[in-house]
């Protein structure tokens, strides 16, 4: 299971790291992170489409926000699911999201535990096709 | 023939015009006029013949020789003694005449046209000596009319003068007056001027205070979610050491150890924006202190982003930032060239999002960039803020710098920012310069769609 995590803060990917150690050693996830809204698009676009499973992104990034990026993955990969992490919480960013497409909203600082359950329920949804 | 008489009426009458003129004193009023009774009444009794002619001739010639007595020896009748000289050699001839004629009238007879040829010339003589008389009288009271004239003229210069000096005496005053009173308003100005900057400060800090809850929020969620990590990390080290697997527990501490200081990091981080933001709203004056101009640009490019994302939600542009990395630390107080930073920050990321709501659908990508690089030669670091927005017309370059001028909509922007920003780098020893059509260069946004761009440019001595 491959997931990619977008945001513009660096040590969100140790965090990410070693937070979901266990998954990671185990293989059964694998992380790839991003920087920014176009360097999302740039690795979605080189990689095999199906490789991604599951997007994360930041919404307050500079350049591109993670709602415009929202937009432009789900016009481009409407089977991937995305879900949005922002430090702003409020009515107005969470509407926006839901309307674009998004799965699922969390709030920084992020609850890793809400984030496993959700990495999990991917997980499990796609492992009765492999089996 | 009596010439004395004649003389002796002319004398007179001249005597008493001069009377009138007050050239000579009251006193020889009634001499003259006594005079003037007896020569009339002497050519009345020599016309009827009735007297003694001898008697006559002789009272006449008194009264002549009187009279010409007189005007030698008082002061007061010089005036008229040029005329006595005309008469002179008339009241001779005419003496001369009559004492021969009187004393040996049979010579006189014979010499009688000899006496009147010198008549004659006694009496061109007079005529020429009058002539001259009368000439000089005139250029003597002309010159006496200009003296007149000048004393007047002097007199009335004195009376300017004298209204002047009370003039000028009065205007100092006035002036001294209105001095002390631009002296008194002038106070109240820097009272009124330090206030506008204090709370231009506090403005500038609730614009910031969106920026600030951000840029702490962020890395508190990294201290928060490094120090949660590291437990369950610790956790799982004792599992590992149960289990006796040795080279898991010294990754697992490796990870800790990294956790630790990326705690470390994420804490100063917030401890700087503190402090900034403290430094930001002091009013007093701010000490110098060496400061890496590169982190200071990189903390104000982030309090100023997020500050404005957090405010406006529709906001949005992007940043880079293009940074010499081996400037050295200068000496400046950081709270204000921070500010200035922030104001010119605020204003391209404000020109490129304003762009960016009028251009909507296009394809115009909103930017800002901040470089920094060092000029060796002149020792000088220079800061550029530069955005891709639509530039400044040429009509207000000039005035921008100018305190209270805004183009921002009423309530917007107190006009000051700038201002402020220029006597900061100013005070600084620097230079704030505008480039609007902004040239394109190294480090500076692309120019596309028509954009003019502006650059403000920081100038720093090291």
């Amino acid at each position: 299971m491959k997931f990619l995590v977008v945001d513009d803060e660096k040590d969100v990917e140790l965090l990410f790291q070693q937070k979901l150690r266990k998954e990671i050693r185990n293989g059964s996830i694998e992380l790839k992170f991003a920087f920014s809204g176009n360097e999302a698009l740039e690795i979605m676009e080189k990689s095999e489409s199906e490789e991604v499973m599951y997007i994360f992104s930041d919404i307050n990034m500079p350049g591109m926000t993670g709602l415009e990026l929202l937009d432009k993955l789900k016009a481009k990969f409407p089977q991937i699911p995305v879900s949005m992490i922002s430090a702003y919480g409020d009515a107005e960013n969470y509407e926006k999201a839901i309307e674009l497409g998004a799965k699922e909203f969390f709030v920084k600082p992020i609850n890793f535990e809400n984030l496993k359950v959700e990495l999990n329920k991917i997980i499990e949804d796609k492992e009765p096709k492999k089996e | 023939m009596g010439f004395e008489n004649v003389i002796a009426f002319i004398f007179l009458y001249y005597l008493r015009r001069q009377l009138k003129t007050k050239e000579i004193p009251e006193r020889w009023r009634q001499p003259i006029n006594y005079g003037l009774i007896i020569v009339v009444s002497l050519a009345i009794l020599a016309g009827s013949g009735l007297v003694n002619d001898l008697l006559l001739k002789f009272l006449s010639i008194l009264l002549i020789s009187y009279i010409v007595y007189n005007i030698f020896t008082h002061p007061e009748f010089s005036g008229t003694k040029s005329l006595v000289y005309a008469a002179l050699p008339l009241i001779a001839v005419s003496l001369i005449r009559d004492i021969f004629e009187l004393a040996m009238p049979e010579f006189f007879k014979t010499w009688d046209k000899v006496f009147d040829v010198a008549s004659f010339f006694a009496f061109i003589w007079l005529v020429a000596m009058y002539i001259t008389y009368r000439k000089q009288k005139k250029a003597l009271l002309a010159e006496k009319i200009k003296a007149l004239e000048r004393e007047k003229e002097f007199q009335i210069t004195q009376t300017l003068k004298a209204k002047l000096e009370v003039d000028v005496a009065e205007r100092t005053a006035e002036l001294v007056k209105q001095k002390e009173e631009l002296e008194k308003a002038l106070e109240e100005l820097k009272s009124a001027q330090a206030q506008l900057i204090q709370s231009e400060k506090m403005a500038s800090l609730g614009e910031l205070t969106a920026g600030i809850a951000h840029e702490i929020q962020n890395p508190l969620n990294f201290v928060n979610n490094f120090s949660e990590v590291s437990q369950e990390l610790i956790d799982e080290m004792h599992q590992e050491l149960e289990s006796g697997d040795l080279e898991e527990v010294k990754a697992i501490a490796l990870d800790i150890k990294q956790n630790l200081e990326k705690i470390h990091h994420h804490g100063s981080r917030a401890d700087n924006i503190v402090k900034g933001m403290l430094l930001h709203s002091r009013s007093s004056l701010g000490e110098k202190t060496p400061t890496d101009i590169n982190m200071l640009a990189d903390e104000y490019l982030r309090l100023s982003y997020h500050g404005l994302r957090a405010k406006d939600k529709s906001f949005n542009a992007d940043f880079k930032t293009d940074f010499e990395t081996n400037l050295p630390k200068i000496n400046i107080v950081p709270q204000d060239i921070g500010r200035v930073m922030l104001n010119l920050i605020n204003n391209a990321f404000y020109a490129v999002n304003d762009q960016r709501k009028k251009a909507e659908n296009s394809d115009f990508k909103p930017s800002v960039t901040v470089n920094t690089s060092m000029n060796e030669k002149e020792n000088k670091i220079i800061i550029k803020i530069a955005d891709n927005g639509p530039g400044i017309p040429k009509q207000m370059k000039d005035k921008i710098f100018q305190p209270f001028f805004t183009t921002k909509p009423t309530g917007q922007g107190t006009g000051l920012g700038l201002s402020l920003s220029y006597d900061i780098v100013k005070a600084h020893g620097g230079e704030l310069k505008v480039e609007s059509p902004a040239k394109e260069g190294k480090g500076l946004p692309t120019l596309s769609n028509g954009q003019a761009g502006t650059v403000f440019i920081v100038t720093l001595p090291i």
